[in-house]
C-alpha cells in the first residue's frame, strides 16, 4: 500500500476525544461498582475507583430478587454450548457449500442467506408457543436449541473455506484414499481455524449479550440468564445503584476480557467484512 | 438399475481404489449430511415460526383461551386503527432517523481519522470498538443513570454551561435523543471500521490526481472518498436500518419502575418491538394481535431498507455525475 497521510496533532486530539467518549461510560460503570451507594448522588461524578467492590459483590450475590449467580452460570452454559455447536456445524456446512458438488447447492445457499435477513421478532411468538408445547419454557434448552446453527455462521465459513482450502489439496487427499469426513477433519478444519476462532468469539459475545429471546421465554425469575438478572436488578424498587452497577460490570467483564485477548482478530474480522451486526 | 447408474460418469472424478462403491456413496451423500443440521434445525426453529406467525396473526389467539377462532384480517385492521401502534411506529422511526444519520456521519469522520499514518494503530481501533462489545442491557442501565433527571451527568453538564435540566425520560423527543445516544455510542466505531476497510482499498493516485486538479483535503474527501465508498455506506445504512427498527433492549431497560414495557408513563419511547411484547406477552397475552405487529414490523423494515438503497444510490450517483461533468 502506498504511503498514508501523516496524522497531525489535531488528528490525535480528535481521536483522544472519540476514544474518551467510547471508554468513559464503561470506566464510570466500574467506578460506581467499586464505591458506596452515595457515589450516585455526587456531583461532579467521581472518576476514580473506591474500595467498596467486595461489599457490593457480596450484596449482589445475596440479593434474592436477581439470582445473579444462577444467571452467570446459566449464561456461561448457554454461550459455551451455542458457540461450540455453531462453529462445529458451520464449518461442516461451510465446507460442503464451498468445496463439494451436489444437486441444489446454489438454491440451498440462497435460502441460508435469506434467513440472515429475517428479524428475530418475527419468530418470537410461534417459538414461544412451540416451547410451551415442548415444555421447555423457563428452561435452558429454550434458549440453547434454536441458536445451535446460524445462517451467518454457515455463510461466513463458506466464504472462508472457498479461499483457504485449495481444490488440489482436497483432490490429493481423495487420491490418498481419504473419505469426505477425514478430509474435513484433517485438511479443512485446520485451514479454517482462524475463521472458526472469529466466528466462535462473535457467537459467544452475541449469545452472552442476548436479551430479547431469553426475556420472552425465561419467565421464571429463579432461572435467568445474566442479562435477565440485570433487568431484575434495574427494575427493583430499591435504588441501590452501586449494587446494580456491580452487576452490569460483572456482566460486561467476560465480553471485555474476550475483547482484550482477541481484539485484533475481531477487528480483522470486521474489516474483512466477515462480521454482521 | 444399478448397472445404469454405474454407467453414468461419476459426478466427481474420484479415482477409486478397493472400495469404489463406498467412496462414491460417500461423495454423493456427505454434502447433504453436512448441511442437514442447519436445515433440520432451521425448518423447526426458523421456517415453521415464520409461517406460523402469519397463521397466528389471522386468529383471535389468547394464551389462556381454549380455542382460537379464525378472524381473518381483523387483527390487522384493528392495528391500523390503533393509536398506540402508530405512536410506537413514530417513536421507532424517530429514534431510527436521529440515531442513524449522525451515526454514519460520525463513522465516516472517524474512519477518515483512523485512515492516517498513526502511532498505536490497533490501540485506537480497539478504543473506538470497545462500546460494541459491551452488554447492551448493562449499557442501557448505565445510560439510564447518566441521563437521569436529578443526579444525571448530562443534566449536570448542561447546568455547568447554564442550561436548564431536561427530563430525558419524561419528554418524548428528549427520550429519543437519549436512546439514540446509546445506539450511536455502541455502533459508530463498528461502522467506522467497516468504512475504514473500504477507504484503505481506494487507490492513492486518485487523490494525487485530485490534488493536481487543485482539490483540497475537504474537497478530496467529498469528491473522491465518499463516492467510492458508496456501496459500503449503503451496506452500513441497511445494517443500521435493520438494527434500528428492531430496537428493544435499549429503550426497554432505559425505563425502569412501573410498566417499563410501555417505554415510560406516556409511551414516550415505546418502540414497535416493545409494543409487540406488550401485546403478545405480559400484560395482554394476545398472540394474534402481537403476531400482526410482528408482520407489520417486518414489512416496515423491508420498505425502509428499499427506500434507503434508492435514496443513497441517487445521492451518490448525482455527485459522481457532477464530478464527471466538471
Amino acid at each position: 500500500m502506498s504511503r498514508l497521510w501523516r496524522a497531525s496533532p489535531l488528528t490525535y486530539l480528535a481521536l483522544v476525544v472519540a476514544a474518551g467518549l467510547s471508554v468513559f461510560p464503561i470506566w464510570w460503570m466500574f467506578v460506581v461498582a467499586s464505591r458506596s451507594s452515595d457515589a450516585m448522588g455526587q456531583l461532579p461524578p467521581p472518576v476514580t475507583p473506591g474500595g467498596n467492590l467486595g461489599a457490593n459483590i457480596a450484596r449482589l450475590f445475596d440479593n434474592t430478587d436477581a439470582y445473579f449467580l444462577t444467571g452467570l452460570i446459566n449464561s456461561a452454559i448457554v454461550a459455551t454450548t451455542v458457540t461450540v455447536s455453531v462453529v462445529f456445524f458451520s464449518s461442516l456446512a461451510g465446507f460442503a457449500f464451498a468445496k463439494l458438488r451436489f444437486r441444489g447447492r446454489n438454491a440451498m445457499l440462497l435460502v441460508i442467506i435469506a434467513t440472515m435477513m429475517v428479524p428475530t421478532q418475527l419468530g418470537v411468538i410461534p417459538l414461544y408457543l412451540l416451547m410451551t408445547r415442548l415444555q421447555w419454557n423457563d428452561r435452558l434448552p429454550a434458549v440453547i436449541v434454536p441458536a445451535l446453527v446460524t445462517g451467518f455462521g454457515v455463510f461466513m465459513m463458506r466464504q472462508y473455506a472457498g479461499q483457504a482450502v485449495s481444490d488440489e489439496l482436497i483432490e490429493a487427499a481423495r487420491i490418498d484414499g481419504c473419505g469426505t469426513a477425514r478430509i474435513w477433519w484433517h485438511v479443512v478444519l485446520p485451514a479454517l481455524r482462524p475463521a472458526a476462532a472469529v466466528l466462535g468469539l462473535l457467537t459467544f459475545m452475541t449469545t452472552w449479550n442476548d436479551f430479547l429471546w431469553p426475556y420472552a421465554v425465561l419467565n421464571d425469575p429463579a432461572n435467568p440468564t445474566v442479562q435477565l438478572s440485570l433487568r431484575a436488578l434495574s427494575d427493583g424498587y430499591y435504588q441501590d445503584m452501586s449494587q446494580v452497577f456491580t452487576g452490569t460490570a460483572i456482566a460486561t467483564l467476560p465480553l471485555l476480557l474476550v475483547f482484550v485477548l482477541f481484539g485484533r482478530q475481531i477487528i480483522g474480522g470486521i474489516m474483512e467484512g466477515a462480521v454482521k451486526a | 438399475m444399478t448397472v445404469q447408474l454405474d454407467a453414468r460418469p461419476p459426478v466427481v472424478p474420484a479415482p477409486q481404489r478397493s472400495s469404489g462403491r463406498l467412496s462414491r456413496l460417500d461423495t454423493q451423500l456427505s454434502p447433504y449430511l453436512y448441511i442437514a443440521p442447519f436445515f433440520l434445525l432451521f425448518a423447526v426453529f426458523g421456517v415453521y415460526p415464520l409461517a406460523y406467525t402469519f397463521w397466528v396473526s389471522l386468529h383471535d389467539w389468547d394464551l389462556l383461551g381454549a380455542d382460537h377462532p379464525f378472524v381473518g384480517a381483523e387483527n390487522y385492521t384493528r392495528l391500523l386503527a390503533d393509536a398506540d401502534f402508530w405512536h410506537a411506529l413514530v417513536n421507532t422511526l424517530g429514534i431510527f432517523v436521529i440515531s442513524t444519520v449522525p451515526q454514519l456521519l460520525a463513522a465516516l469522520w472517524m474512519a477518515n481519522l483512523l485512515n492516517r499514518g498513526l502511532r498505536a494503530r490497533t490501540g485506537w481501533r480497539m478504543a473506538v470498538l470497545v462500546p460494541n462489545v459491551t452488554s447492551t442491557a448493562a449499557v442501557a442501565i448505565v445510560f439510564g443513570v447518566i441521563f437521569g433527571r436529578e443526579f444525571g451527568m448530562i443534566n449536570w453538564l448542561l447546568d455547568l454551561v447554564g442550561l436548564d435540566a431536561i427530563g430525558w425520560k419524561s419528554n418524548r423527543f428528549a427520550s429519543w435523543v437519549a436512546i439514540s445516544a446509546m445506539v450511536d455510542w455502541r455502533w459508530t466505531g463498528y461502522n467506522a471500521l467497516i468504512l475504514l476497510a473500504a477507504m484503505q482499498a481506494i487507490p492513492r493516485d486518485l487523490y494525487e490526481a485530485a490534488a493536481i486538479d487543485g482539490a483540497n483535503r475537504v474537497r478530496q474527501f467529498w469528491s473522491v472518498t465518499v463516492p467510492l465508498l458508496k456501496p459500503t455506506i449503503i451496506f452500513c445504512a441497511i445494517i443500521a436500518t435493520i438494527g434500528g427498527l428492531q430496537l428493544f433492549t435499549e429503550p426497554r431497560l432505559f425505563h425502569s419502575g412501573t410498566n417499563p414495557i410501555r417505554g415510560g408513563p406516556m409511551r414516550e419511547s415505546q418502540t414497535l418491538t416493545m409494543y409487540m411484547f406488550e401485546n403478545a406477552f405480559a400484560p395482554h397475552y394476545n398472540f394474534g394481535y402481537g403476531s400482526a405487529v410482528a408482520w407489520l414490523l417486518f414489512a416496515l423494515i423491508a420498505i425502509v431498507a428499499a427506500v434507503n438503497v434508492l435514496l443513497l444510490r441517487r445521492l451518490g450517483g448525482d455527485r459522481r455525475q457532477k464530478g464527471a461533468a466538471r
